[in-house]
């Protein structure tokens, strides 16, 4: 039967190309794998290969023919003896399918203030006992360890050294060594280990003894486990927990002060967490080693020796996506997470000083954000700030600045103004670092700037 | 070729002969299957084709049981036909359709196969090595008694990853191999030009790994080596580092002119070493199959093929809600 040989594609953006040189002509008998013709791309020059065997019964398109549109027929091979006229006449290249538009965006939400899930965190009424939130973290992974057989920790110094933050203290004493892990200083290798290990059933933690050392391991965070549920059609994923410290701790320069909370934020696939008090870190770590998907938990080097309120439950957990308000107000919001709460909380008691009503917000989880709170909030009050210790650009803070808009635009009284750590790398200099990082006197002066005072 | 010479006379059935001449057949078919689909346009961005490499990933599926892991990189179509994954379900991936492996969201680079344990298809050259030692790790954890296949090329082993993955796979006698397809071409670059040592499995020996080399183009020898490493992970004393020297037909991927090296060179090897000729050669020499036995697998293997393609272009492409899901689990 006669077959045509039709221009092939021979790079992922080719659509035309050169017939350069035939390698073969009229009558000649090829094999599958001859090369038979030469063929310019878009790219370079490419070797076009025989798949079937037969005779080339009719060359349609002449070598030196520019701009070939691929698919269409060049020539037409047949069996020994059978004749090329049998075919009839090429057919015009077929059109691919027109492309099916994308669905539109999502119109803009009618600006009414959303509802906003106000429970509280734990039953009234329930004790309460003051914990530091390195005790609260470790409480989270022993009881979460002690439910469930596959979870395991893994990292540098968790295991004989109880912790290079003394987060894991005590945990291989009770867990002991198959699910404490002590692991040679290599994030990238461990990184990838504990992800191919989620892939088959397990439910690791990963311990980065900073998130600045994760930077080693990015790749399989990200392209490895964010990415494999998608790519998998839903078949496989890494249900894991990364986590460690994040941000500026103090005087320890610019490689070990940075932080992270953007840059994950922006990964689909991934959660992100960031707690500020105890009673956060220790419910919403349990949720993240109960959760499906890989979490990125960023802690705060100074946050963990600060006491909070921890209720005293059987199993206490935060669910994600949910806002915390910590304070209400009429004037302005606050919107922060992590140690930004720090400053947050303590601009709202000068504020309330000088007569200025602030309503704060902790974010808690920044994929998912809780948008509807944020929005509900700056609906009362009209004016919003948000605070965090990363760097400016494609903050946070610049991402709700877009949100609101989109959402609330006519409830603004004044624009969005967004408190960062400064666009420098962190310097080592008292003095100077103290002036990179965000202080309470900017958050102040900031609200001030919004509620013209 | 400095690979170590096969078993001088592998004691091997005819029946077992005539599965590895249809499992490799099978691979080739399917890879020039797709490599014509590609030129139509059917397939898009990159295609990476097993041709030439078909005796590595059969050997080493005759030497594995059921419930044993593996995993690879970009190059993945060869690995998911011979731990038996359904070819209409690969091609369809490669052509993004609905009913492809991943619902067409993966593509040629990115398949998997949870009832078949193939753990991907994946994109970033090396990182399959330290996800296959957690696998492995995870099989030591649950004391299940598995072993996992972790397969990459000579470019791969100069990835960093790759030695960290060794240590902590030593450190920890995780029951991984580690199959290092060496088919002397890092994309374009030469093993020579690349790699400061001619023998990569020797790099094992750092961290008290045992490797060895085995000659690619015979599906015995490799499926020897093969059952030799398997016992020695199954028997809970670690990795093990199969060398497994092989060649390439095509370019690295289907827009690689391969001006690398002589149209020669591969036609010498094609000529002199292609292992389905081998495996053909001794069926009919050994009076095992007739021409016309060949024939009828040969019939039978372009069926199954033909049949993959026309679902991959019959198979819808994905609905467009398909975009938002499998994002979290």
């Amino acid at each position: 039967m006669a077959i045509e040989i039709l221009m092939p594609a021979l790079s992922p953006t080719m659509e035309e190309g050169k017939l350069a040189k035939w390698l073969v002509k009229e009558g000649d008998t090829v094999a599958s794998g001859d090369v038979i013709a030469e063929i310019e791309t878009d790219k370079a020059t490419m070797e076009f290969e025989a798949v079937d065997e037969g005779v080339v019964g009719k060359i349609l398109i002449a070598e030196g023919t520019e701009n070939v549109k691929v698919n269409t027929a060049i020539a037409i091979m047949v069996e020994d003896g059978e004749s090329a006229d049998a075919m009839p006449a090429a057919a015009a290249p077929t059109e691919s399918a027109p492309v099916t538009a994308a669905p539109a965006v999502v119109a803009a939400a009618a600006p009414v203030a959303p509802k906003v899930d106000t429970t509280p965190d734990w039953p009234e009424g329930t004790e309460i006992k003051q914990q530091t939130v390195r005790e609260a973290l470790r409480d989270a992974m022993a009881e979460e360890m002690r439910r469930d057989s596959t979870v395991y920790l893994m990292g540098e110094e968790v295991a004989e050294y109880q912790g290079a933050y003394k987060i894991s203290q005590g945990l291989l004493d009770e867990f002991g060594a198959k699910r404490i892990i002590d692991t040679p200083i290599t994030e990238h290798g461990f990184a990838g280990i504990a992800t191919g290990s989620a892939f088959a059933g397990l439910r690791p933690i990963v311990e980065f003894m900073t998130f600045n050392f994760a930077m080693q391991a990015i790749d399989h965070i990200i392209n490895s486990a964010a990415k494999t549920l998608y790519m998998s059609g839903g078949q496989m994923g890494a249900p894991m927990v990364f986590r460690g410290p994040n941000g500026a701790a103090a005087r320890v320069g610019a490689q070990h002060s940075q932080d992270y909370a953007a840059w994950y934020a922006q990964i689909p696939g991934l959660k992100v967490v960031m707690p500020y008090s105890a009673s956060d870190a220790k419910g919403l770590l349990k949720t993240a080693i109960r959760d499906n998907n890989p979490v990125i938990f960023l802690e705060n080097e100074i946050l963990y020796g600060r006491s909070f309120d921890v209720p005293v439950m059987d199993d206490f957990t935060v669910p994600f996506g949910k806002a915390r308000i910590w304070r209400e107000g009429s004037d302005v919001t606050i919107v922060s997470f992590g140690i930004g709460m720090t400053y947050a909380l303590e601009a709202a008691d000068k504020l309330a000083a000088d007569g200025i009503s602030a309503e704060v917000i902790d974010l808690r989880t920044l994929r998912p954000i809780d948008y509807d709170t944020v929005i509900a909030s700056v609906m009362k009050t009209n004016r919003c700030v948000t605070v965090e210790e990363g760097f400016p650009v494609a903050s946070i803070g610049n991402h709700l600045s877009a949100v609101i808009m989109e959402r609330a635009f006519d409830y603004l009284d004044a624009p969005v103004l967004n408190c960062t750590g400064k666009d420098v790398p962190m310097p080592y200099a008292a003095n100077l670092e103290k002036h990179a990082l965000i202080t309470t006197d900017e958050v102040v002066a900031t609200v001030k700037k919004v509620t013209y005072r | 070729m400095a690979a170590k010479k096969s078993a001088s006379q592998p004691n091997v059935s005819a029946e077992e002969l005539k599965t590895y001449y249809r499992e490799m057949l099978l691979i080739r078919r399917f890879e020039e299957k797709a490599g014509q689909l590609y030129g139509m346009g059917l397939i898009g961005g990159f295609c990476h084709l097993y041709i030439g490499q078909e005796a590595v990933v059969v050997g080493l599926e005759a030497a594995s049981e059921e419930g044993d892991k593996r995993i690879t990189s970009y190059r993945d179509h060869g690995h998911m036909l011979a731990c038996g994954m359904d070819p209409n379900g690969v091609m369809a991936e490669l052509t993004g359709r609905e009913g492809g492996y991943s619902k067409g969201k993966g593509g040629s680079m990115h398949m998997f196969s949870k009832e078949k344990h193939f753990y991907g298809g994946h994109g970033i050259v090396a990182a399959q090595v330290p996800l296959g030692a957690g696998l492995a790790f995870a099989d030591k954890y649950l004391e299940n008694g598995r072993v996992t296949f972790t397969y990459f090329g000579d470019g791969a082993a100069n990835q960093g990853q790759v030695y960290e993955t060794f240590n902590m796979a030593a450190l920890w006698k995780l029951p991984v191999i580690f199959v290092i397809e060496n088919n002397q071409y890092a994309m374009g670059t030469s093993q020579v030009r690349s790699t400061s040592s001619p023998d990569i499995y020797t790099r094992g020996a750092a961290f008290g790994i045992p490797g060895e080399a085995v000659d690619g183009m015979s599906v015995l020898a490799v499926k020897e080596a093969g059952e030799k490493a398997v016992a020695h992970c199954r028997s809970g004393k670690g990795p093990y580092i199969l060398e497994v020297k092989t060649y390439r037909y095509r370019g690295h991927s289907m827009s690689d002119p391969a001006k690398y090296r002589t149209r020669e060179e591969v036609q010498k090897m094609r000529e002199e070493r292609d292992p389905i000729e081998n495996i053909r050669s001794m069926l009919l020499t050994g009076g095992h199959a007739t021409e016309d036995d060949l024939k009828a697998i040969d019939k039978e293997i372009k069926e199954v093929v033909n049949a993959s393609a026309e679902f991959a272009k019959v198979s819808p492409e994905p609905a467009l809600e398909e975009l938002w899901t499998d994002i979290y689990a």
